[in-house]
């Protein structure tokens, strides 16, 4: 779901990174509350942005014979809130660009937008609506975790396509080929990205008890 | 702790069988990076790109060096935590 250093056009690049910035405020804000009336926290958070960094270092293959790698943010945000994911998000993203020419400082805004911004949300969203209906504890966290990664690389494709619409089948027409790219390939990692999460919330409840397993 | 430690191992079961299925069922494919991917689909509407990245790994060599170190930073810290966590409870089941 990176979008490639210099790959989209000035006012889009600005336009994310305005539109990214209040998130990463204000989940520096509520994480400095949290830590502040909960420092047993601590654990769960690097728990969060630890699983986050090894996800998304993962390059795993895909039916589509193609290569993409899960963004393990659904933990965090379910386990920590999602606003707090925009920070953990930001700091795997700029560890990428600047290190791994992954990504890039002028589309760092919209690859905030799109994996630590709306996969978290998404991934909570659903979580809790899973919980609503009823569905087991696991389930939900199942449900979540696959729906923030995949969610996030269909924002992607979004905003691929409204950076480069098609010339005659226009936004729609782009969004089908990026959604083609990234979304396709990303199902199965999407189920592999859910399953983990399952794993590492097991674990964390099973022997810490402080960790809010029910949506 | 029975139950979980057995729902783990077929979870984990199941993530690497889903991981390697592409390889164990010979789906063929470049294995590119749809990153890649995109940007050559970008690259079509002949755009070029205005931002080059500030600096590069010099080689595929280097650039996975740095990738294994953020999944072992990661993976090192969530194993702390997981430790920590089973030991304070002083559950060793």
């Amino acid at each position: 779901m990176h979008i490639m250093e210099g790959f989209l056009p000035v006012a889009h690049a600005v336009g994310w990174t305005v539109a990214s910035a209040p998130f990463v405020v204000a989940g520096a804000v509520r994480l400095k509350k949290i830590l502040a009336e909960h420092p047993e926290a601590r654990l769960t958070l690097g728990a969060a942005g630890a699983f986050a960094f090894v996800l998304s270092a993962l390059k795993m293959p895909s039916v589509t014979g193609s290569c993409s790698h899960p963004t393990g943010t659904g933990l965090g945000a379910m386990t920590m809130g999602p606003a707090v994911m925009a920070v953990l998000g930001s700091i795997v993203l700029l560890f990428q660009a600047l290190l791994l020419a992954h990504g890039g400082l002028t589309t760092l805004g919209a690859n905030v937008f799109s994996m630590a911004v709306a996969g978290p949300w998404i991934a909570w969203g659903v979580w809790k609506l899973a919980g609503k209906v009823g569905a087991p504890a696991g389930l939900a966290v199942f449900l979540g975790a696959f729906a923030g990664d995949l969610g996030t690389y269909v924002v992607t494709s979004v905003q691929l396509a409204l950076a480069f619409p098609d010339a005659v089948s226009g936004f729609g027409g782009a969004f089908a080929k990026f959604a083609g790219i990234f979304a396709l390939t990303q199902i199965p990692l999407a189920v592999a990205e859910g399953l983990l999460t399952v794993v590492v919330v097991n674990a964390l409840a099973a022997r810490h008890g402080k960790v809010e397993v029910k949506a | 702790m029975a139950t979980t430690r057995s729902k783990n191992i077929i979870l984990l079961t199941a993530t690497a069988l889903l991981v390697a299925a592409p390889m164990l069922l010979q789906m063929p494919g470049e294995y590119g990076g749809t990153d890649d991917a995109a940007k050559d689909v970008i690259a079509e509407h002949g755009y070029e790109p205005w931002f080059e990245s500030l600096w590069s790994p010099p080689s595929k060599e280097i650039e996975s060096l740095l990738f294994c170190l953020q999944a072992a930073l990661g993976a090192g810290v969530l194993g702390y935590v997981l430790g920590y966590v089973k030991g304070r409870r002083g559950d060793n089941k």
